[in-house]
């Protein structure tokens, strides 16, 4: 480096942490050297995030918020999407990595959460980054639903009514709560309004905080590993992890080769298949929204649909309350118990590598439980149906519920002393 | 103790395994016929004239404006001469005069846009296309609805069948299935200007049209979308590449 570069990055150092942080947390972040597959969707994740912020902003500059009918009879909101996917240069592609993002973003979080599951991520000393991940987790849902009121099409608006809906179950204060979510009686242009405040700048703020936070929690405990042992317990003599490797550049080049692929994949949606077969953008979405004809059958979107599944088996009112409430509960809790797991788990060991039969075969009921009620979430219910979704939502209970006694039972290998690399 | 636990949870495994055959149930069926969906330019040019013709009278388009049929081959020219009934500048959306409070009226619902219908018809029965060209050619005569005319995807349409002069005047025989649905079979009582096999074409090539309507852009896309998975590939080489000596000293 030549001195006067020097100069200038000592005053800046002088003033602002720039090269300690760069090395804190890229040059000199020491990361296991045995990471896989599973260790992609973290970045991932990141990289989607910042898509969506970025399509966002431009999707906001000709994106209008606005209920009232235009001349021709359409709302100006659905008809100022239409505007961009034909009007606005380049606006197509523009929507279609937004409306793509929101689905590829739920299926990366997916991933990367069942990555914790899977290695014990969540374990001590990393339990408020799993905390962070399950609020940001929160955050994208509201993010979601609030985003999905903006195309203003059938699904939008009588999705966004009934889940409105659903907080007026709450005892007391639920009529009150519902309406000042709505700001309306009804789902209406106040609501698409205040949604709209909320999707693109409320909820944007909450989540960039919480994934900052998620990050800097990572980073002063470190990464956990696909054998869940802890790298700093072995160092070499002048302190660094003996299974460690500087996240930059040997990560930043293999995170590279990642995004490439999941580029790939995600532009094969965008370019050849956007609607994605009907769950990434709805057919019903395509009608604008009619607050009088209530479509036959209301399904959410899919990143939503195992919660609304737990939702809809609870069929029975207890304690003179709505089974409406109690599904909401059952719904709230679903996701909230994610939260509780680093406390639930008495496993002697962190990845499933060293766990024993009894959480391989719970992890993989709890799996396929998952993908079954998110595919009842998008089917109108019938009898049968409701009783698959109520015996799949108790199991789902039943993996967190029960995990302090099961994961103790479990015969579990003992760990190695250094991490498995090829 | 554990082997109960165990047993437990193997039979909570099967429960999970077998629940999807639970779930199926059978829902209502809608049989549609796959529509002859074509890019070809004279198709969709042909198609644009009918749409012109039939539907834009009743029926508003305005997302799309005139002069994006540049993009099916016609001139701004020929745009001007040929399809410009109720605009007066090829800049303009295509809009109808029509008022919705009183299409409603005379109705009972005011004919909806057709600019992303193709794309809001589609479902687990076929394609928006498919549905689209099963509907144009299935409407029947029946004397108790208020326009005369009723059809078999759409029970109870609004929509007179505006396309009767080419298609002629069908009949439909209600029967009842073995499992007790309604089967419908339509017959030809009067036949129109067109063979069924001209007018099947012709529904074909309006649907073809109104396919193209829903996403003019969706001919480019797929051809950006080659290049840019082209180019995908090659930086998945380069970076893999890349990865691969950076990681040759980490043992």
């Amino acid at each position: 480096m030549t001195t006067k570069s020097q100069a200038v990055l000592n005053w800046i150092d002088e003033r602002f942490p720039l090269t300690s942080s760069i090395k804190g947390h890229l040059t000199e972040y020491y990361a296991p050297k045995n990471f896989n597959f599973w260790y992609f969707f973290g970045s991932l994740a990141l990289m989607v995030l910042v898509i969506q912020i970025v399509t966002g902003i431009f999707l906001v500059m000709h994106y209008k918020p606005d209920a009232s009918l235009n001349a021709a009879g359409v709302p100006v909101a659905f008809a100022s999407v239409e505007y961009i996917m034909r009007d606005v240069p380049g606006g197509w592609i523009i929507r279609y990595l937004h409306s793509t993002g929101a689905s590829a973003f739920f299926i990366v979080v997916y991933l990367h959460m069942f990555r914790g599951l899977l290695y014990g991520s969540y374990r001590k000393p990393r339990e408020l980054i799993w905390v962070f991940g399950t609020l940001i987790f929160l955050a994208l849902m509201a993010e979601a639903f609030m985003g999905y009121l903006l195309p203003w099409g059938q699904m939008s608006y009588w999705g966004a009514q009934v889940i409105v809906n659903l907080f007026s179950a709450i005892p007391v204060i639920g009529p009150d709560l519902s309406l000042v979510i709505r700001g309306d009686f009804v789902v209406s242009d106040a609501t698409l309004n205040r949604f709209f405040s909320f999707h693109v700048i409320a909820v944007p703020l909450v989540l960039i905080g919480l994934v900052a936070a998620h990050i800097v929690a990572l980073h002063e405990v470190g990464s956990n590993n696909p054998d869940g042992i802890e790298i700093k317990k072995k160092k070499d003599s002048t302190g660094k992890p003996l299974d460690g490797i500087p996240f930059h550049p040997y990560y930043t080049v293999k995170d590279i080769v990642g995004v490439v692929v999941f580029l790939f994949v995600f532009s094969a949606v965008v370019f050849f298949a956007p609607e994605g077969g009907g769950y990434f953008l709805e057919f019903n979405n395509f009608i604008p929204a009619d607050p009088l004809k209530t479509p036959p059958h209301i399904a959410p979107v899919w990143y939503f649909t195992p919660f609304y599944s737990i939702l809809r088996a609870v069929t029975y009112p207890l304690f003179g309350l709505d089974a409406k409430f109690w599904g909401v509960v059952a719904m709230g809790a679903s996701v909230v118990i994610i939260a509780f797991l680093p406390w639930l788990d008495r496993s002697p060991v962190k990845s499933i590598r060293y766990k024993g039969p009894i959480f391989k075969v719970v992890l993989t009921i709890f799996v396929i439980c998952f993908f079954i009620l998110g595919y009842l979430g998008v089917l109108p219910p019938t009898p049968g149906r409701t009783l698959v979704s109520q015996i799949c939502s108790v199991l789902y209970f039943a993996f967190f519920l029960l995990m302090p006694w099961y994961s103790q039972l479990d015969k579990c290998k003992p760990e190695p002393e250094r991490v498995n690399f090829k | 103790m554990k082997s109960r636990l165990m047993s437990f949870i193997k039979r909570a495994a099967a429960v999970a395994l077998f629940a999807p055959v639970l779930a199926m149930a059978a829902g209502a069926e809608l049989h549609l016929d796959k529509a002859p969906v074509s890019k070809d330019p004279a198709v969709l040019q042909h198609g644009a004239k009918l749409f012109v013709n039939y539907c834009l009278n009743c029926h508003g388009a305005s997302y799309v404006r005139y002069n994006r049929l540049q993009d099916i081959g016609l001139t701004e020219q020929a745009i001007r001469d040929n399809l410009l009934f109720t605009a007066e500048k090829t800049g303009e959306l295509m809009k109808i005069a029509m008022q919705r409070d009183e299409a409603k009226v005379w109705f009972g619902a005011a004919p909806p846009d057709l600019s992303v219908i193709a794309r809001s018809r589609a479902s687990e029965f076929g394609s928006g296309a498919d549905w689209l060209y099963t509907y144009l050619r299935q409407f029947y005569r029946d004397p108790a609805r208020p326009t005369g005319w009723n059809n078999v995807v759409f029970e109870n349409v609004g929509m007179p069948h505006v396309l009767y002069e080419l298609q002629g005047e069908q009949v439909a025989h209600v029967s009842q299935n073995a499992d007790g649905t309604k089967h419908v079979e339509l017959k030809l009582a009067k036949p129109g200007k067109l063979s069924a096999e001209e007018y099947d074409k012709t529904v074909g090539d309006l649907v073809s049209f109104i396919v193209w309507m829903g996403e003019p852009v969706a001919e480019k896309r797929k051809s950006i979308g080659t290049i840019v998975l082209i180019f995908l590939a090659g930086l998945f080489v380069l970076s893999y590449a890349l990865k691969k000596n950076y990681w040759k000293d980490i043992h």
